[in-house]
C-alpha cells in the first residue's frame, strides 16, 4: 500500500482550512502537542505538518494566483529517512508513510535540511522533528466510523481539493484522478519521488457565443417588438 | 461530501492493510498500532459555529472538559461536513486571553477611554442598567439608541427594541450590504447570499461580481467546486485575484464601483442582439406594465392602475387597457398606449429598451469607465445568452402557476451569479445590485433550475408590506417594528418639517430606503446633537471605537467629547461583548457575553435562518462548555432587562416576568398563532413544523437532531416561486409572506419614481425641506438601474488621488475577531498594501517599502507589497488586521499594532464638504450604505527610514483588572500522546 494526497490546485482557493484542521487535530494527536512560542506576543510562531503557500504565475492581466499547501510528500525515495542517524526517521514499510519516532529522535536537524518540501519542523520544546503522519491516528483507528477515517486536512477541505488514498492500487480513486487530470510531482527533478500528486489547473471550458440577430438600435429593434405580447 | 473518498477508504480497510504487505515474516514484525484516542473518554456534541456569519453545523469532541477537535457536521445542510480556517480555529477562540471575564464599570474618577474600570456584579451593573433604562423609556425612549454587530438574533433584538419603545435599533446592515439586500428585496423579492443561491447543481455559467469572499464562506467553496467539477465556466469580476478569483477560468479586472456600467452594457448588448427571455418578462415582471408619461405632474413615471389599484396592461386582442394581473390577459410588451382619461403612457419594456439601447449603454462607452475591453464585455454577455439560451434545461415535473394553469416541465437558464461586498460597500451600490438584477431578469435566470434560487422565507413581495415605525411614546412599545420597508415618501420616519426622527438617519429624505438602519452614523450623529443628542448607546458585539467604523480616530475623539458644562456629549456607553476590544475600552458599563460554545441562539426563520433553496432550515446553538468566568449570554441578559423593565411581551398580566429565561421564551413566544423563533418539532407532542403550537419540548428535539431543523419541499414548490402557487400558498400558511398573491419582479421600480417625484416637486404628499436632498432624489432614484461615479469620486479632485482603495476580509480571520486566536496569528500578524506590480515601479515604489496613503480625510503609513493580480488603478489590503496597542489581549508591541494598519482612517463618515450644503453621510443616497469602497486615495513613499511602524499610532490600552497574563509557550493538548514507537529490528533491518 502506498498512502498519500492529491492536492487540487484548481480548486484550491487557499483558506487555509487545511492548516488549522491539521493543527487542531494533531495538536492532541501522536505527535501531540505542537508547540507554540509567543502566541500573543510579538513574533508568533508554532509547530505545523501543512502550509499553504499562493504563487502568481504570468503577467497582469494574463496572471494567475497558483495556491499550493504544502505538506509531507511521503516520498518514495526519502532522503530525509537515509539521513537521520538515530533511525527515527523512517518510511512505513506497510503504507508508505514517513514517521519520526519521538522517543529516538534526537532532534538535530539533519532530516529537515534534506527535506526540499520544508516538510518538517522541529518542535523546540520537545526537543524532536515533527512532521505529517497522514493523520495515521485516525486512518487506522477502527473505533471511527469509516467515512472519518481519513487525514483532516481532506476531511475538512471546502473545496474538496485535497483526496487521500492507495497509489499502489490502480482503481483508487487518487489514482483516478491522477489519470483524468494529469497528476504531477512537486520537484521531480530533484530525485525523491514524491507520493503525493498535484492537480494542475483544468483546461478552460470553451462557451460559444449566441449572437442573436444584427445588432440594431431602439428604433431598429422596436419595429420587431411592437407586435410581441404574452399572456399573463 | 468526498464520496469517492470514502469508497476508497473502505477497499483499503475492508481487508485490513497487513495482509497484503510484504513477506510473512515481516509482516510479522510489524508491530499491531496502538489506541491512540480513547474514546470512551470523549463525548460529541452539536452546535452552530460562530466563528463568522455562515452558521455551519459542527460536532464538538469533548475530552477531559477540554476541546479536543471541531470539525463539520456532515449532515449539516451549510457545509456538508466541511469547515474553514476560522471553524478550526475555535479551541483557540475558547483559550483567547481577550476574553472578559467580570462586568465592569468604569471607575468614578476616571475619563472615558483610560481604560480603568472595576469589577462589579451583575446585580449591581443590571441593576443600575435596568434604572437608567427605566428613567429613559419613562422619558423619552430614543434616548436610547441599540445597535448590534454581527449578531445573529435580530428577531429578538428588534423584538427587545420595539417593545422598548425606541426607534433608535439596527444591526450592522448600514455598512455592511444593505444595499444588495435592499436591490433585492425592492426588485426580485430576494438576493444573495442568505436570500438565494446559485443553482451549484445545475447551472453551467457562474458570474462572481465583487469581493465575495466572506459571505457565504463554505458554501460557495463547496459550490465552486462541484460546479467546476461539473465542466462550467467561471467568470469572475473583481479588480483582484485572490481566493475565489484564483480558480476562476477568467479573471475580469474591474475598477472598483463601476460595476453597473459593466452590467448595464451587457444589458445593451443583450438588447441589441434580441438575447432576451421576453415570456419571461412578460409574464413574471412589470415589463408589460403601463407607465403614465405626463411630465410635469405627479403621476408621471407611475404605473398606471384601474380603481382597485391593479396596473394595467394594454390587452392587444381587446385593443384596450387591461387588469395586468387577469390571468391570461393578451399584454402587449412595447409601445405607447394611452389610457381611457386620455393620458399617454408606455410600457416599462418600451422604457427599458429605449434607456439601455442608448449609445451611452454600449460596451464602448462601459469600457472606458470600468477598464474591461469593449470586446469581452461583448463576448460575456454573448456566451451568457449563449448558456441561457443554448443549453436550457427542463426539468419534467407538473407545477401549477398563480392563476391556477398547469405546466408540465421547470424551464432552467443556467445562468448564476453572485455578488456581496465588492457590490453593497459603493454608493452606487444600489443601483448597482439592481443592474444585476436586471441582468439576470433579461436571461430569465431567477428562481429558475439552473439560476439563481430563492431559500426561505424568500421570495417575499417587492418589497415586503411591513413599514417601519415613525412614532415613539413613553412607556409604550412601538407599533410596528423599527426597519422595515417604505415604498413613499408618507412612511419615512421624520417629522412634520421633514427631519429625522431617527438618531442615525435613517428612512429621512437622505437615506429614504435605509432598510437596515445606519449604524456608522449613529455616534457621530449622537455627539453632534444631529438630529438629537440621546443618553444610552448599547452596542451589542460591535467594534466601533475601531474597525467597524469609518475615521476611527475621530471617533475615539468623539466618544471622549464634553459639553461645555464638562459632560460627556454623549453619556453613557454599554459595550457587550465577549472579548476585550477597542471599544470596550470606551465603555462606561461593560456586560461580558459568553463564547459560542458556551450558549443558546438561534438561527430563526423570523431572521436569518439556514435554508437551502430545496428546503426551509433553522438551527440552533446548545452549550458544550459551561462557562469558567463570571460572564452571561447577552439574549439571557436581554430577557432578563425585558422582564425587569415589564417590557409587555416578556411580562404576565401582574407585571411578573413571564418567562424563566432565553431557553423559555425561545420555546414559549409565538409571533402569531403557531408561528414561533424555531420551526422543528412545535406542537405539544413535537410533531407539527413550521407552525404549531410551542412545544415545551423544543430545544432537547434539535438537541437530539444535532442542532437544526429542515423541511424539504417537494419539487413542484422548488422553482418560479414567484407565481408558483402551491408555495405562495405554503409561504402564507407558514407566515413567511402576509399575502400568496403572485410576485411581481420589478424591472421598473415605482417606490423609487415616487421618491424621484418629491424630488421634483410634484409627487402629492410629503416634500423634502432641503435642496441638497431633492437634488439626490432627482439625480439617483431612477427607477431604472443606472451607473453614476461614487459620491466620493464626484466630490475629490481624482487626479490628486488616483487609487480606489479596497478591503478584502482574509479567509482566515473574521473582521476584528481573529488575531486574539494564537493558531490564526500564525498566519498573518501584518497586512500589506497590495499594488499592481508594473504600476508600482513606475512610480518608483519598490516592494516591502513603506509608504504613506493619503486620502481626502488622513494618512496612514503601511507596508507595500507588488502583485500581478491586481488592476493597476487599484491597491487593497486586508481588513480589520490593525489593533490597537494593547487590545484583544496582545503583548503591546504586537505587530497588529506596530506593523499593521487600518483603511479605516482614510474613510470619512461623511461627504467631503466641498458635495453638499450640509452633513452628508457617505454612503449610497438611497439606502444610506456606507460607501467605504469608494475610498480614493495617494500614495507617497515613507522617507523617514527609521520608522518602519504604521501609522498613525495610539496609546496602549490598559490590561482589565483581573486579566490573566497571556501565556508565551502553549501547549495545547486534551491527553498525553500515545506514540508510535519504531522497533529496534526495523531500524537493523532496513538501514
Amino acid at each position: 500500500m502506498k498512502l498519500g494526497l492529491v492536492i487540487d490546485a484548481d480548486n484550491c482557493v487557499g483558506c487555509q482550512a487545511c492548516v488549522v484542521a491539521c493543527k487542531q487535530w494533531n495538536t492532541s494527536g501522536t505527535l501531540g502537542p505542537l508547540t507554540d512560542h509567543d502566541p500573543y506576543g510579538d513574533e508568533p510562531s508554532g509547530v505545523a505538518f501543512n502550509r499553504v503557500r499562493s504563487y502568481e504565475v504570468g503577467v497582469f492581466p494574463n496572471s494567475k494566483t497558483v495556491n499550493m499547501p504544502m505538506s509531507c510528500m511521503h516520498c518514495e525515495t526519502a532522503e530525509c529517512v537515509t539521513v537521520c542517524p538515530t533511525g527515527a526517521s523512517y518510511k512505513r514499510q506497510e503504507d508508505g508513510i514517513v514517521l519520526v519516532d519521538q522517543d529516538k529522535c534526537m532532534g538535530c536537524n539533519l532530516c529537515a535540511w534534506a527535506c526540499p518540501y520544508g516538510a518538517r519542523e522541529l518542535d523546540d520544546v520537545s526537543g524532536t522533528m515533527k512532521k505529517c503522519t497522514l493523520c495515521v491516528d485516525r486512518i487506522y483507528d477502527d473505533a471511527l466510523p469509516e467515512e472519518e477515517r481519513q487525514p483532516v486536512c481532506v476531511l475538512t477541505c471546502p473545496s474538496n481539493a485535497r483526496h487521500f488514498g492507495d497509489f499502489d492500487d490502480p482503481d483508487s480513486h487518487v489514482n483516478r484522478l491522477v489519470r483524468e487530470r494529469g497528476g504531477q510531482q512537486s520537484l521531480p527533478e530533484l530525485g525523491y519521488n514524491p507520493v503525493n500528486r498535484y492537480l494542475p489547473p483544468r483546461n478552460k471550458p470553451h462557451v460559444g457565443q449566441e449572437r442573436g440577430t444584427t445588432p440594431g438600435g431602439f428604433a431598429d429593434r422596436l419595429k420587431g417588438w411592437l407586435s410581441r405580447s404574452v399572456s399573463r | 461530501m468526498h464520496d469517492m473518498g470514502s469508497t476508497m477508504l473502505n477497499s483499503i480497510l475492508r481487508g485490513s492493510f497487513a495482509p497484503s504487505i510484504g513477506e510473512a515474516g515481516e509482516r510479522s514484525e510489524a508491530p499491531a498500532l496502538p489506541a491512540f484516542e480513547d474514546h470512551s473518554g470523549q463525548e460529541r456534541r452539536y452546535t452552530t459555529c460562530y466563528m463568522c456569519a455562515c452558521r455551519c453545523g459542527i460536532e464538538v469532541t469533548l475530552e477531559n472538559d477540554q476541546i479536543r477537535f471541531i470539525r463539520g457536521n456532515p449532515y449539516h445542510p451549510v457545509n456538508k461536513g466541511v469547515l474553514c480556517a476560522k471553524g478550526n480555529a475555535g479551541i483557540m477562540k475558547q483559550l483567547s486571553p481577550a476574553k472578559l471575564r467580570n462586568p465592569l464599570m468604569r471607575k468614578p474618577g476616571t475619563e472615558r477611554g483610560e481604560g480603568e474600570f472595576r469589577e462589579v456584579s451583575w446585580d449591581t451593573a443590571l441593576d443600575y442598567l435596568t434604572q437608567r433604562l427605566r428613567d429613559i423609556r419613562r422619558t423619552d425612549p430614543n434616548k436610547l439608541a441599540f445597535f448590534t454587530g454581527r449578531d445573529q438574533m435580530q428577531a429578538l433584538t428588534g423584538l427587545w427594541a420595539q417593545q422598548f419603545g425606541t426607534l433608535n435599533w439596527a444591526s450592522h446592515g448600514g455598512f455592511c450590504s444593505v444595499n444588495m439586500a435592499a436591490a433585492g428585496l425592492y426588485s426580485i423579492g430576494q438576493s444573495f447570499w442568505e436570500f438565494g443561491d446559485p443553482d451549484w447543481d445545475r447551472t453551467k455559467y457562474f458570474m462572481l461580481w465583487g469581493v465575495a469572499e466572506d459571505h457565504a464562506s463554505n458554501p460557495i467553496k463547496i459550490g465552486i467546486e462541484r460546479f467546476k467539477r461539473r465542466g462550467g465556466k467561471f467568470v469572475a469580476i473583481n479588480p483582484v485575484r485572490t481566493g475565489y478569483q484564483a480558480v476562476a477560468d477568467e479573471w475580469v479586472p474591474i475598477r472598483p464601483g463601476t460595476d453597473a456600467a459593466l452590467a448595464l452594457a451587457m444589458c445593451h448588448v443583450l438588447l441589441s442582439r434580441d438575447l432576451v427571455d421576453w415570456e419571461y418578462l412578460g409574464r413574471y415582471t412589470n415589463a408589460p406594465f403601463l407607465v403614465i408619461d405626463a411630465p410635469g405632474t405627479s403621476h408621471h413615471g407611475m404605473i398606471a392602475r384601474d380603481s382597485d389599484g391593479q396596473p394595467l396592461v394594454w390587452d392587444i386582442n381587446g385593443e384596450c387597457v387591461a387588469d395586468g394581473m387577469e390571468a391570461g390577459v393578451d399584454a402587449a410588451l412595447f409601445g405607447e398606449y394611452t389610457l381611457p382619461d386620455g393620458r399617454p403612457t408606455r410600457t416599462v419594456a418600451t422604457l427599458m429598451a429605449e434607456k439601455y439601447l442608448d449609445d451611452s449603454y454600449s460596451p464602448k462607452r462601459a469600457a472606458a469607465v470600468c477598464g474591461v475591453p469593449a470586446e469581452t464585455i461583448e463576448r460575456l454577455a454573448m456566451e451568457m445568452a449563449h448558456v441561457a439560451f443554448r443549453e436550457t434545461i427542463e426539468i419534467p415535473c407538473e407545477w401549477t402557476d398563480w392563476a391556477g394553469r398547469k405546466h408540465d416541465r421547470f424551464i432552467g437558464r443556467p445562468v448564476a451569479m453572485h455578488a456581496m461586498r465588492g457590490i453593497s460597500a459603493h454608493s452606487n451600490g444600489f443601483q448597482t445590485c439592481r443592474a444585476l438584477h436586471l441582468l439576470q431578469l433579461l436571461l430569465g435566470t431567477i428562481d429558475v433550475p439552473g439560476g439563481h434560487r430563492a431559500k426561505a422565507p424568500f421570495p417575499r413581495h417587492t418589497p415586503p408590506p411591513n413599514k417601519p415605525a415613525q412614532r415613539s411614546a413613553p412607556n409604550a412599545p412601538l407599533d410596528a417594528s423599527p426597519l422595515g420597508f417604505p415604498t413613499a415618501p408618507e412612511d419615512l420616519v421624520v417629522d412634520e418639517q421633514g427631519r429625522p426622527l431617527r438618531i442615525d438617519k435613517a428612512f429621512s429624505w437622505e437615506a429614504p430606503l435605509a432598510n437596515h438602519g445606519l449604524m456608522h452614523m449613529v455616534i457621530t450623529n449622537a455627539v453632534n446633537g444631529d438630529p438629537y443628542p440621546i443618553d444610552t448607546l448599547i452596542l451589542f458585539m460591535a467594534n466601533m471605537a475601531w474597525n467597524s467604523t469609518m475615521n476611527t480616530a475621530s471617533v475615539q475623539e468623539m466618544l471622549r467629547a464634553k459639553d461645555e458644562n464638562g459632560e460627556y456629549k454623549l453619556p453613557f456607553l454599554v459595550v457587550v461583548d465577549a472579548f476585550h476590544s477597542e471599544t470596550v475600552n470606551f465603555a462606561d458599563l461593560v456586560l461580558p457575553d459568553t463564547t459560542y460554545l458556551e450558549r443558546h441562539d438561534v438561527i430563526s426563520m423570523l431572521d436569518r435562518p439556514i435554508s437551502e433553496p430545496d428546503a426551509a432550515g433553522d438551527s440552533v446553538r446548545i452549550p458544550v462548555l459551561e462557562p469558567d468566568r463570571n460572564v452571561r449570554p447577552w439574549q439571557e441578559v436581554m430577557v432578563d432587562l425585558a422582564g425587569r423593565l415589564g417590557l409587555p411581551e416578556f411580562v404576565d398580566g401582574d407585571g411578573r416576568p413571564k418567562y424563566a429565561g432565553y431557553t423559555d421564551f425561545i420555546a414559549r413566544w409565538e409571533k402569531t398563532p403557531g408561528i414561533g423563533f424555531l420551526a422543528g418539532w412545535r406542537g405539544e407532542q413535537g410533531d407539527r413544523h413550521m407552525r404549531g403550537a410551542p412545544n415545551l419540548d423544543q430545544w432537547k428535539r434539535y438537541e437530539e437532531n444535532q442542532g437544526f431543523f429542515q423541511h424539504h419541499l417537494p419539487e413542484h414548490m422548488r422553482f418560479y416561486r414567484f407565481a408558483n402557487r402551491d408555495y405562495l400558498k405554503w409561504a402564507k400558511d407558514v407566515g413567511f409572506n402576509a399575502s400568496s398573491k403572485p410576485i411581481v419582479m420589478e424591472l421598473y421600480s415605482e417606490v423609487l419614481q415616487r421618491f424621484r417625484l418629491a424630488g421634483q416637486g410634484v409627487y402629492d404628499g410629503p416634500l423634502p425641506p432641503k435642496t441638497m436632498d431633492r437634488e439626490r432624489l432627482k439625480r439617483y432614484f431612477d427607477p431604472l438601474p443606472h451607473y453614476y461615479p461614487p459620491l466620493e469620486e464626484q466630490a475629490i479632485d481624482q487626479e490628486r488621488y488616483p487609487f480606489h482603495a479596497v478591503t478584502q476580509r482574509p479567509m482566515f480571520m473574521y473582521h476584528s475577531w481573529d488575531s486574539q486566536n494564537a493558531w490564526l496569528r500564525q498566519i498573518a500578524t501584518q497586512n500589506f498594501l497590495f499594488m499592481n506590480r508594473t504600476r508600482a515601479e513606475e512610480l518608483g515604489i519598490a516592494d516591502e517599502s513603506w509608504v504613506w496613503l493619503e486620502s481626502h480625510n488622513g494618512r496612514v503609513r503601511g507596508q507595500v507589497k507588488h502583485m500581478e493580480g491586481c488592476q493597476p488603478d487599484t491597491v487593497w489590503t486586508w481588513n480589520a488586521l490593525g489593533k490597537q496597542s494593547g487590545a484583544w489581549g496582545l503583548s503591546p508591541d504586537a505587530p497588529e499594532a506596530r506593523k499593521a494598519f487600518l483603511m479605516n482612517h482614510l474613510i470619512s463618515e461623511l461627504l467631503p464638504d466641498a458635495h453638499s450644503e450640509g452633513r452628508l453621510g457617505n454612503g449610497d443616497p438611497i439606502t444610506g450604505q456606507a460607501g467605504w469602497y469608494d475610498l480614493r486615495v495617494r500614495i507617497v513613499p515613507a522617507t523617514d527610514r527609521d520608522s518602519e511602524t504604521s501609522q498613525p499610532q495610539f496609546p496602549s490600552i490598559q490590561p482589565l483588572p483581573g486579566a490573566d497574563q497571556p501565556p508565551s509557550l502553549l501547549r495545547y493538548t486534551t491527553h498525553e500522546p500515545v506514540r508510535l514507537v519504531r522497533s529496534m529490528l526495523d531500524i537493523i533491518k532496513r538501514r
